[in-house]
């Protein structure tokens, strides 16, 4: 690669000539992020008030092992006490999300400075990207994706269990928030940059497979929203565990709308 | 008519200081007429490479208030004026004079990247057939002006001087418009992740932010070559399913 002879200048750490309010962005990012994690854990380590009637949180969402309604039965002997089903699941749409290629983005600047923010000086001198360990193994994505897309079968499957009460078709504001959480899930995943390589952006011609090319620009239409969805949906599914959470615990009423 | 003051960066090879002048603005003024204003009025030996004033020719890069921009199409009116506008030259190349830089390291970059290799001709009068779908993605790449703000706001050049090891945004966007093009048989992901070290970039998108014909280069270039070089190299599946299908690519 061609060098450069004369010497650059390299800013220090926050220095910048910007006038506006550079550190908002990071900033909220931060406090955004952060405040998901630390509820999440939390969420994920009670291991209880995960079901209320029809509804089951998406942070429990599938229940693996349950004495009533886990997949595979009562939780084994051999697994510790305090592993809980959330423990057991939440490691796949947590690396779906923290690989995914708008959180990096997001992260890198939140919460490791590289950079603060566009031409905002950097704490640290040396750099090594996405190249090097650890940061290589980012390319695992399309992995998780495959993850996350089975993730929202079973939560629509959870979302179809949620208008029945009791055997009986029945509509709840928890309906809805589940709905309205897998709707905003689904727009997120879909709208992944691996998808979108790989239901059309690996090829160069499109033209001679229109369901492929329809595909792609749906994806195409949904990445074009992916920061939006990425937080909507993050959200989205903290509130649905809340709202479940709140309902088990009788501090808020499920009000039934059908 | 109103006076704002510009704080602009004097000096050769880096080597200067922020210097102010106040001038007079009006209505409908860009950076760039400030700028003039300044050399006729005040600083005749005020250094400042421009064309065509239309962002057309991307000669007039600058960064104004810290963030890189044309001159010629930052209106006044949208810089807070009630304090001194910066104004300085690139930060990820030489400088050479005032608002001035030395941009040939892209020259010699872009000559690095293998060329258009079209396939053979479709018809038998040495013609090919494209369609629009198809070339609609690169086209958007096209609209490059190669104003290298891109380059320059890109922090793995600009704060981390990797010049040897990557080649900026810019050319990830050129090497996407040749990879990518329906006619275009060349490989160039190999290069892509040892040569070109796209690997370095870490989605920052302040590429995209600067780019002044909006190009969508993080979204629409980088991340595509991305994925194919996560294809090409880390993708046991996507190994398994060449090998089965015979493809080299």
């Amino acid at each position: 690669m061609p060098q450069i002879d004369v010497p650059l200048s390299r800013a220090g750490f926050g220095q910048t000539q910007r006038a506006d309010n550079w550190w908002v962005q990071p900033l909220v990012v931060f406090l955004g992020l952060s405040a998901f994690i630390a509820y999440s854990t939390w969420a994920a380590l009670q291991g209880q008030h995960f079901r209320f009637g029809p509804y089951l949180s998406p942070f429990y969402s599938p229940e693996l092992f349950g004495p009533a309604q886990g997949w595979f039965g009562p939780s084994p002997n051999w697994m510790p006490v305090w592993v809980t089903g959330a423990m057991l699941i939440l490691w796949a749409p947590g690396g779906f999300r923290v690989t995914c290629y708008y959180y990096r983005g997001a992260y890198y600047k939140a919460f490791w400075a590289d950079p603060p923010s566009c031409t905002v000086g950097e704490p640290r001198k040396t750099y090594l990207g996405e190249r090097s360990f650890p940061l290589i193994l980012q390319n695992v994505h399309r992995y998780f994706l495959y993850l996350a897309l089975v993730f929202l079968i079973i939560l629509a499957r959870d979302v179809w269990d949620a208008f029945w009460f009791d055997g009986r078709f029945g509509i709840g504001v928890g309906t809805l928030v589940l709905l309205t959480n897998l709707a905003l899930l689904s727009s997120y995943t879909l709208g992944c940059h691996s998808l979108r390589h790989l239901v059309g952006g690996l090829r160069d011609r499109l033209a001679g497979a229109p369901a492929r090319k329809r595909v792609y620009d749906c994806v195409s239409c949904l990445n074009g929203r992916h920061m939006l969805f990425a937080w909507c949906s993050l959200f989205s599914v903290a509130f649905s565990d809340l709202y479940v959470r709140m309902c088990s615990m009788g501090i808020w009423t499920d009000w039934r709308i059908v | 008519m109103a006076t704002a003051t510009f704080r602009i960066w004097r000096g050769e090879k880096g080597q200067g200081k922020l210097q102010d002048f106040p001038t007079e603005v009006s209505a409908g003024m860009v950076v760039l007429d400030a700028v003039h204003q300044i050399q006729a009025e005040q600083a005749g030996d005020l250094a400042v490479r421009w064309n065509c004033k239309a962002g057309k020719c991307g000669s007039c890069s600058a960064e104004i208030n810290g963030m890189p921009k044309l001159m010629c199409m930052t209106r006044l009116n949208t810089l807070p004026l009630d304090r001194p506008v910066t104004v300085e030259p690139m930060k990820a190349f030489p400088h050479l004079k005032d608002l001035v830089t030395d941009v040939s390291w892209n020259y010699a970059v872009k000559k690095r990247i293998p060329k258009f290799q079209p396939r053979q001709p479709d018809a038998p009068d040495g013609t090919w057939r494209i369609a629009q779908e198809d070339v609609e993605r690169v086209q958007e790449f096209r609209k490059c002006i190669e104003c290298y703000l891109c380059q320059d706001v890109c922090h793995v050049l600009r704060d981390h001087h990797m010049h040897e090891q990557f080649i900026g945004p810019r050319f990830l966007v050129y090497a996407a418009a040749l990879e990518m093009h329906p006619l275009d048989v060349g490989d160039r992901v190999e290069a892509l992740r040892k040569e070109f070290g796209i690997g370095l970039c870490n989605i920052t998108k302040c590429c995209t932010k600067v780019c002044p014909e909006n190009i969508t280069i993080t979204d629409n270039a980088i991340i595509p070559l991305k994925e194919r070089v996560v294809d090409r190299f880390f993708d046991p599946l996507s190994k398994l399913f060449r090998v089965f299908s015979n493809s080299k690519r």
